[in-house]
């Protein structure tokens, strides 16, 4: 398979990304390094290829930001908004993750194995997010459909107004948001986790993870709730 | 937008080398604050009976060419106070060995626009409206030495683009703070602080910040007392980084609305807005690099 480097030490950021976007033809699997990221902002967004893009280092805001089939490891840290809006491929981070990373993706597999910041999943839509540690205050926040995983403790207001999304839970929570709640993990949870820790490298055994989901009680009006909630 | 910086050398040999380990950093931030520019640097302590004070003459009708050896001349006349000036163009430390009180209250006497950047044993001020490149270059930042330094990139949106509102902002003596964020009620921590005689000198919502931690630790609270005073009293998004003649202190909101990271070796701690400013860093690709959390207290000693 065809190998190729980009060391942004010495070529732009806009040279790589042009290529990522200009430069591969449809189906194209080629393997590309990236080295000396140094926290650059938008790096890999919007691939529409099956190719796998390995970043060296810390990277910026937005990695790997609306990804459609692509493969994108990061070995380091990732900033604000990895992931985000992911249609489908993987983004998998070496290190640990900032805030709203995973926002509103559709599809596709983000893996954080360190720990992720505030809003992770905020918004999600479809995707399936995997964290190895534990995840900021306010994650999936309005989730609509996919999974969290998390391996670790979560902070504040977890699955705060969820939707359909449903999330896995191994370690302890501050507080969970309103209209979230815990539930009883059933035969088909056990196995949409399992699934999910094989495909991420984590080998938590799935009977030591707690399932939280939407109580529904917010999705209609409430007339006699006297604006309490 | 802001972006800031911070950097605290463990290592003696690197103090030689603080202002130039600092300036890619402050230059790294310059698309989160293109506007303004500013850095406080804390060195070797003057003796016990000394002060400087950081002073700025931009406002002034002479601007850079403000006579700063005609004021020491004026000093020694007036007050019968043997000053030292080390000008950098329109910035000068004046230093003396008598209460700054009494050359404060002569400076603002007799030159009104003459402003006042800060007060201490320990600290050089420059601010300046300017990308951080130009600002850099203006004061020769990458000549400063030092234990430790904070350092700012503005993009303005509380107050105006002016010197006197670009941070660090100081209070006291020997205390600065810089911000990435806003604030929602800096009108009342001012109504709150005035009646205690505390004068602010611009209507920027940091200035509010910084002068409600400063009071708080004259008060007697320790740094951590002041900074949950702090917490439980600012209302809005900050990222703060302060400095002390001994410490480096940050802390988030509990939204964690403003970035910070921090990269760790056995020879400095360094901290900014975001990781490109730390890129570039001796051996920073094997620090501990980490995300500081939010609410939480980061205190590190010189």
């Amino acid at each position: 398979m065809e190998r190729m480097t980009f060391d942004l030490a010495s070529s732009s950021l806009t040279e790589m990304n042009t290529f990522l976007h200009k430069g591969l033809e449809e189906g194209d699997k080629r393997h590309i390094s990236v080295l000396n990221p140094d926290g650059a902002h938008n790096i890999a967004v919007g691939l529409n290829h099956p190719v796998t893009v390995e970043i060296h280092g810390h990277a910026g805001y937005y990695a790997g930001g609306m990804n459609k089939h692509a493969r994108v490891v990061i070995h380091g840290s990732a900033g604000t908004g990895v992931a985000e809006n992911m249609m489908s491929g993987s983004v998998h981070v070496k290190g640990f993750a900032s805030n709203g990373a995973g926002a509103t993706a559709h599809g596709g597999l983000l893996v954080i194995d360190g720990d992720a910041g505030l809003r992770c999943g905020i918004s999600l839509k479809g995707g399936d997010i995997v964290v190895g540690g534990s995840v900021g205050s306010f994650s999936g926040f309005m989730a609509q459909a996919g999974h969290m995983v998390i391996c670790g403790d979560a902070g504040d207001a977890l699955g705060d107004s969820l939707y359909e999304a449903v999330i896995y839970l191994r370690g302890n929570v501050k507080s969970l948001g309103a209209d979230a709640q815990f539930e009883d993990m059933t035969d088909a949870d056990y196995a949409t986790l399992a699934e999910l820790l094989s495909k991420a490298g984590m080998d938590h055994d799935p009977k030591s993870f707690k399932r939280i989901a939407s109580a529904r009680t917010l999705y209609h009006w409430n007339a006699d709730a006297n604006q309490e909630y | 937008m802001c972006g800031i910086v911070g950097l605290l050398v463990k290592t003696p040999a690197l103090k030689e080398r603080l202002g130039e380990l600092m300036v890619p950093m402050l230059i790294g931030m310059t698309e989160r604050g293109p506007d303004s520019a500013g850095l406080a640097v804390f060195g070797d302590s003057l003796a016990e009976n000394s002060r400087k004070l950081s002073l700025y003459s931009g406002l002034t009708d002479d601007g850079a060419d403000f006579n700063w050896h005609g004021l020491t001349h004026a000093l020694k006349e007036h007050l019968d106070v043997d000053a030292h000036i080390d000008v950098k163009h329109n910035h000068a430390v004046l230093s003396f060995a008598v209460s700054p009180e009494l050359v404060k209250r002569w400076l603002r006497e007799n030159h009104p626009k003459l402003h006042i950047l800060s007060t201490g044993r320990t600290i050089d001020l420059y601010k300046d409206i300017g990308t951080p490149a130009q600002v850099a270059d203006r004061y020769d930042f990458k000549s400063m030495k030092g234990s430790h330094l904070v350092g700012h990139t503005r993009m303005a949106t509380e107050s105006a683009v002016t010197p006197d509102r670009a941070h660090p902002f100081t209070a006291g003596e020997d205390f600065c703070l810089v911000h990435n964020g806003s604030l929602s009620n800096p009108n009342s921590i001012r109504r709150k602080l005035t009646p205690a005689g505390i004068h602010f000198e611009t209507d920027n919502d940091t200035e509010a910040a910084c002068r409600f931690l400063e009071w708080r630790l004259r008060e007697g609270d320790d740094l951590e007392v002041a900074l949950q005073k702090g917490f439980d009293e600012l209302d809005g998004f900050f990222t703060f980084l302060m400095g002390t003649p001994d410490k480096l202190a940050l802390i988030r909101d509990p939204f964690a609305c403003k970035p910070a990271v921090v990269a760790e070796t056995d020879d400095y701690v360094a901290i900014a807005s975001e990781f490109r400013s730390l890129a570039h860093l001796p051996g920073v690709k094997h620090a501990n690099v980490f995300e500081p959390a939010p609410e939480e207290m980061y205190v590190w000693n010189a």
